[in-house]
C-alpha cells in the first residue's frame, strides 16, 4: 500500500510482513524507530507469533538472533555504528556458522570521535566478517531489499545486513509501498533450516575446527558469497515478477551509456548524483553513475563491464581505509584491472556532512579538467585550513590536546549557520 | 524443597554413585541404565576433570525432568573443547556453541525461538565455565535474569581459566596460585576483597531459583536440577567442579575435594526461590579450611618455610563468615 | 520543485510539522520528501527540519540551501543560527511570533523580500488557544497554507487528523485553520 512514511517506519513494517519469529533489540541512533515500530506491533498483536527481546547490548542482540535462528526461527535484528562493532565477534559468529540471520544496518559514523550522523564506515568496518552486504539507495529500495534479504539469507544459508542510511533514509518521510502480507507470504516461503536444534534428531554445531578442515570449512564460506553473486540477480528478478517494480539485484546503471565520466557510490548519495548526471547530461556533458547495491560479494565482473567504456571513473565513498585511501575504489581498481579507465578515489559525507549537488558538480568539473590527482585519496569540501591550523599546534607544542576539541574550537561552537 | 535427608554409603565406603538398596524412586539418573549419557564417552577430558562430570551429571538429570526434550547453548570453555574435537562430538543432545561471553544470550533466543514457536514444551540450558559466567558473560548472564528468559543457566565453577592455562577470573578463591596470581613475595596468591559470588548476584535479580551444588553430591545435585527444570523463568544453578590440573590435586581427589570445599564452609550449598534463601547443606561438623588446602598444590605456598598461617586464618574467617550467614551449622543457624 | 525550510528548537514539534507538510502534499497527489537534521541533545537544541514538493519523484538527498520558504518556530533562533541562509528575493518567509518584523529586528530582511511573502504569525498563542499548549507547528502550517498555497488547508487538517486523534488532533486543526485565517482573512471561510 502506498503511503507518505517515515523510512523506519517503512522498512518495520515490511519487515513484520517477512513475519521474522524472534526480533531482538538494543536502541542505538538512528535505528530506534525501526525496532520501536516493531516493538509496538508485537504488543498489539500485529506480527505474531513473534517474540521481541529487549535485549542488554548489541552484542547479546546478535547472540540472540544466532540461538534463534540455530533453533529454526526467522531472527531478526537492527543496529547502526559502536553496536554494530559491539556484536562483530558475534557478525563472524553468524555467518561461520551460517545462520541466515537478516539486520538493517542504519549506516552511521564510527568515532572515536563520537558521531551520530551518517557514513559507511560502520559497514565497510565488518565488510570481511562474511555477511552479503545490500546497499539502498532510498526507502524503497530499502524496503523492498529486506524482502529480498530473507530470501537470500534463507536460501544461501548466509547472514546478510540491509544497510540504509543513517538520518538521511531512516528519517526521511517520503511515499512507500509497503508490500502486503499476501504477496510476501507469496514470496518468501516459511524458514525451512538446513542445520537445526531438534531435540528428536540432535546436532552438534559449533565444533572447534582445527588445521586440518579449516581451510575447507572457510573456502566454502567463500564459494557461497560467489554464489549470491548469481543469486542476487534472481532473487531481484523473482522480486520484480511478484511486486511489479525493479530493486535490488547487483548494479544499477544511470545513463552510462556513451558516458566518458562515470560516479560510482553506494546509498542514498545515489539520488542526488542522478540530479547532478541529468543538469550535466542536459549541458551535454557524457557524464553517467554507477550505484553499487551488492558491495558483497563484490561485483567484480559487473563492474568491470559497466565501466569499462568510460574514460574515467570517479568513486564517491562515506568512509576510507585510514593509512591507505578509498575502500570501494580500491574494489572498483581492482575490477577495472588491466583497462584504460582512471580511477578517481573520494571520500565525502563522513560523519554526516552533507554531499551537496553543487560539491558534486565542482567535483566533476575538477576531475574533467585533469585538476584531481588520480592517485590520491581526495576528500571533497575538505577545509584544510582547519586542519593547517590543527597541524600547526602540533608542532607547537607537545601537549596540543585533543584533536577534535581543538577543531571544533576553531569551528565555532556557536556559528550562525544554518544547521 | 530440593534438600533431602542425606544417603549415607557406609556400607560400600567409597563415592558410588548409586546404590541398589535404594527403592527405585530413590536412586540417581546416573544409576539408571536408560540414563541419556547426553554427555557420552570419548571425549577429551583430563583424568579426573569435575566439570565433565557435573555436566554429565546435570544433562541426564535435566534429560529425564524434560523427557529429552532439551536444547543446550555452551560457552567457549573446557566443556566445550573437550566435547567436540574435530570431527568429534560427545553430546547427545542439541547442542550449538557460539561464543565465549554469550551463552546466556544465545540461550534466551533458542527460549524465544522456542515460543514463538509454540514449542514450549522444549526446555533451554545455558551452561559455561566460570570465566564465561561471571566475566566475560557476565552482562549477558544478568540480562537475561532480569528478562526473566526461560532458561537454566549452569555454571561449572572451576574458579579460574582452566582452557587457557589457569588464569585467574572473577571465581578464583583468595590465596590460589593462578598463572596471573602467582605468590610472589608477600602476595598469598589471589588477592583477597576481590571475586564476585554469582549466586548470590542471582538472587539478587530474584529470579525464581538458584542454587549451589558440589560433584561430592550427586543425589543432592541431580534433585536440584529437577527442582529447577520444574519452574519457568530465569533459573541458575552453580555447580563447584575442582580442576585436577589447574588445582593441582590428585585426579581420584575430585570429589573428595569437592565434599571438603563444602565440609569447611568455603563452597556453601544452599538453594533460594525469589532472591531468599530456602535451604541449606548444613555441615555434619566444620573441617578447617587446611585439609582441603593442603589437598591442592595451588595452595601449597600457604604451608612453605614459613607457612602463610596468616593467609590461613583469613581463609578460615570467609567458611566462619558463611557459616555464619547461610546457617549451614545447626547450633548456628542463621 | 518547492522547497522548505523549518527552524526551530527540539520539542517544538519541528520535525512534525515537515513530516506533516509532506503528507498533506502526499494528499494531494504530489511527491514529497521530509527530513530533519538534529543533534543528539533533546529539548531546546536548534533543529532544523526540511520539506521538498514536486510534481514527480524527488531524488535529491542533501539540506536545503536555497529555501523557497523559511518558517522560523521559535524567534529566539535568530541570534543564534542563519536561518535566512540562501533566501531568495522570492521566498517565503514566516516567522512566529507577537511582534513586528522591526521590533524583531528584521527590517533589513524585509526589504529584500516581496512584502506579500513576509508574513509573522503568534502561532504559539494560537496554539495556547486552541489546543492548550503553547505547540506553534500545527498553526504554523496552517498559515504557511495561506501564505504560499503549497498545500491547501484541507490537507494540511487532513494530514494533521491522520497524525494525531481526538481533540488533540481537532485542537490542532483549529489552530491551522486559526492561523490560516490570520494570513488570508478572505479565504477564511474555508472548511478544514
Amino acid at each position: 500500500m502506498r503511503d507518505q512514511l517515515e523510512g523506519s517506519l517503512g522498512i518495520a513494517r515490511t519487515v513484520a510482513r517477512c513475519r521474522p519469529e524472534v526480533v531482538s533489540a538494543y536502541p542505538i541512533s538512528p535505528q530506534t524507530h525501526i525496532v520501536e515500530a516493531l516493538s509496538d506491533m508485537v504488543r498489539t498483536g500485529e506480527l505474531a507469533p513473534c517474540e521481541f527481546m529487549l535485549v542488554e547490548s548489541e552484542f547479546a542482540a546478535m547472540s540472540a538472533a544466532i540461538g534463534a535462528s540455530a533453533v529454526g526461527a526467522r531472527a531478526y535484528t537492527a543496529t547502526a555504528s559502536q553496536g554494530l562493532l559491539y556484536m562483530a565477534e558475534a557478525l563472524y559468529n553468524a555467518s561461520g556458522l551460517g545462520l541466515p540471520v537478516v539486520m538493517t544496518l542504519a549506516n552511521r559514523a564510527i568515532g572515536a570521535p563520537i558521531n551520530i550522523w551518517n557514513d559507511h564506515s560502520d559497514a565497510m568496518s565488518q565488510r570481511d566478517s562474511g555477511w552479503i552486504q545490500l546497499y539502498a539507495e532510498s526507502n524503497q529500495a530499502a524496503i523492498d531489499l529486506h524482502v529480498q534479504a530473507f530470501a537470500l539469507a534463507e536460501e544461501l544459508s548466509l547472514p546478510v545486513m540491509v544497510c540504509v542510511d543513517g538520518f538521511v533514509l531512516t528519517h526521511a518521510v517520503e511515499p512507500l509501498d509497503v508490500p502486503e502480507q499476501e504477496d510476501v507470504d507469496a514470496f518468501l516461503p516459511p524458514y525451512e533450516p538446513r542445520q537445526v536444534l531438534d531435540p528428536e534428531d540432535p546436532v552438534t554445531i559449533g565444533a572447534m575446527v582445527g588445521p586440518e578442515a579449516f581451510t575447507e570449512v572457510r573456502y566454502l564460506a567463500h564459494a557461497k558469497q560467489m554464489q549470491a553473486l548469481d543469486l542476487v540477480p534472481e532473487v531481484a528478478s523473482r522480486f520484480t515478477q511478484a511486486f511489479g517494480r525493479s530493486s535490488g539485484g547487483l548494479l544499477r546503471r544511470y545513463r552510462t551509456e556513451g558516458a566518458e565520466t562515470v560516479v560510482v557510490a553506494l546509498g542514498s548519495v545515489l539520488g542526488t548524483i542522478e540530479d547532478v548526471v541529468d543538469g550535466l547530461r542536459a549541458n551535454g556533458e557524457r557524464v553517467g553513475a554507477l550505484g553499487i547495491t551488492c558491495f558483497r560479494p563484490f561485483p567484480l565482473e559487473e563492474v568491470r563491464a559497466a565501466l569499462a567504456e568510460a574514460r574515467r571513473v570517479v568513486v564517491v565513498e562515506r568512509a576510507f581505509a585510514v593509512g591507505i585511501g578509498g575502500i570501494v575504489g580500491q574494489n572498483v581498481r581492482l575490477a577495472l584491472d588491466g583497462l584504460p579507465p582512471v580511477v578517481h578515489d573520494v571520500v565525502a559525507g563522513l560523519g554526516g556532512r552533507a554531499v551537496t549537488r553543487r560539491s558534486l558538480e565542482s567535483l566533476v568539473a575538477d576531475v574533467r579538467a585533469g585538476r584531481l590527482e588520480p592517485g590520491r585519496l581526495h576528500f571533497l569540501d575538505l577545509d584544510t585550513r582547519l586542519v593547517e591550523r590543527e597541524l600547526q599546534r602540533l608542532q607547537e607544542r607537545r601537549r596540543s590536546g585533543p584533536h577534535a576539541e581543538n577543531i571544533l574550537r576553531d569551528v565555532g561552537a556557536v556559528a550562525a549557520r544554518p544547521y | 524443597m530440593a534438600s533431602r535427608p542425606p544417603v549415607k554409603f557406609f556400607q560400600v565406603g567409597s563415592f558410588a554413585a548409586g546404590n541398589r538398596l535404594l527403592p527405585e524412586q530413590e536412586r540417581t539418573v546416573q544409576s539408571d541404565r536408560d540414563r541419556s549419557n547426553a554427555l557420552t564417552k570419548g571425549h577429551r577430558a583430563c583424568q579426573g576433570c569435575g566439570e565433565a562430570l557435573g555436566a554429565r551429571y546435570v544433562l541426564d538429570a535435566a534429560m529425564r525432568a524434560t523427557q529429552g526434550r532439551l536444547v543446550a547453548a555452551n560457552a567457549t570453555g573446557c566443556l566445550e573443547v573437550f566435547s567436540t574435537p574435530y570431527p568429534e562430538s560427545s553430546w547427545r543432545l542439541p547442542w550449538l556453541h557460539s561464543l565465549f561471553g554469550n551463552a546466556p544470550a544465545v540461550a534466551a533466543g533458542m527460549a524465544a525461538a522456542l515460543r514463538a514457536k509454540g514449542r514450549t514444551d522444549v526446555r533451554v540450558i545455558g551452561q559455561g565455565g566460570d570465566g564465561g559466567t561471571l566475566d566475560i558473560g557476565f552482562g549477558c548472564l544478568s540480562g537475561m535474569f532480569e528478562r526473566g528468559d526461560d532458561v537454566l543457566y549452569v555454571c561449572y565453577d572451576n574458579e579460574a581459566y582452566m582452557n587457557t592455562g589457569v588464569q585467574r577470573s572473577g571465581a578464583t578463591p583468595p590465596g590460589a596460585r593462578t598463572a596471573t596470581t602467582k605468590p610472589v613475595g608477600d602476595e598469598p596468591g589471589a588477592a583477597f576483597g576481590q571475586g564476585k559470588s554469582a549466586p548470590l548476584i542471582a538472587m539478587a535479580h530474584e529470579i525464581p531459583y538458584v542454587a549451589t551444588a558440589t560433584v561430592a553430591e550427586l543425589h543432592d545435585l541431580e534433585a536440584k536440577v529437577e527442582r529447577a527444570m520444574s519452574f519457568r523463568g530465569a533459573r541458575y544453578l552453580h555447580v563447584l567442579v575442582p580442576c585436577p590440573l589447574g588445582w593441582g590435586a590428585r585426579s581420584a581427589d575430585t570429589i573428595r575435594i569437592a565434599r571438603l570445599a563444602k565440609e569447611t564452609g568455603l563452597f556453601p550449598v544452599f538453594e533460594a526461590e525469589g532472591g531468599e534463601v530456602v535451604a541449606v547443606s548444613k555441615l555434619r561438623h566444620p573441617v578447617p579450611v587446611e585439609e582441603y588446602l593442603r589437598l591442592q598444590r595451588r595452595f601449597a605456598h600457604l604451608f612453605g618455610d614459613p607457612p602463610r598461617t596468616d593467609v590461613i586464618e583469613r581463609l578460615q574467617a570467609l567458611a566462619d563468615r558463611n557459616i555464619r550467614r547461610f546457617g549451614l551449622v545447626e547450633e548456628v543457624a542463621a | 520543485m518547492f522547497e522548505v525550510r523549518v527552524h526551530g528548537r527540539g520539542g517544538q514539534g519541528v520535525v512534525t510539522a515537515a513530516e506533516l507538510l509532506s503528507v498533506a502534499a502526499f494528499q494531494e497527489g504530489k511527491y514529497a520528501q521530509a527530513f530533519p537534521t538534529f543533534g543528539s541533545e533533546r529539548t531546546g537544541a536548534p533543529v532544523t527540519a526540511f520539506c521538498r514538493i514536486a510534481d514527480g519523484p524527488i531524488r535529491a538527498r542533501e539540506p536545503i540551501v536555497e529555501p523557497d520558504a523559511v518558517v522560523v518556530q521559535d524567534p529566539t533562533l535568530l541570534r543564534q543560527v542563519d536561518v535566512f541562509a540562501g533566501i531568495g528575493p522570492d521566498a517565503y518567509v514566516l516567522v512566529n511570533t507577537a511582534r513586528s518584523f522591526d521590533e524583531l529586528g528584521l527590517s533589513q530582511l524585509a526589504v529584500r523580500l516581496r512584502p506579500d511573502r513576509l508574513v509573522a504569525v503568534p502561532a504559539t498563542e494560537l496554539a495556547r488557544t486552541h489546543l492548550g499548549r503553547p505547540l506553534p507547528n500545527a498553526a504554523l502550517l496552517g498559515a504557511f497554507a495561506a501564505l504560499t498555497g503549497a498545500v491547501t488547508l484541507e490537507s494540511v487538517a487532513g494530514a494533521i487528523r491522520r497524525r494525531f486523534s481526538g481533540a488533540t488532533g481537532e485542537g490542532n486543526v483549529a489552530a491551522a485553520t486559526a492561523a490560516f485565517a490570520a494570513v488570508e482573512p478572505d479565504r477564511s471561510c474555508a472548511h478544514a
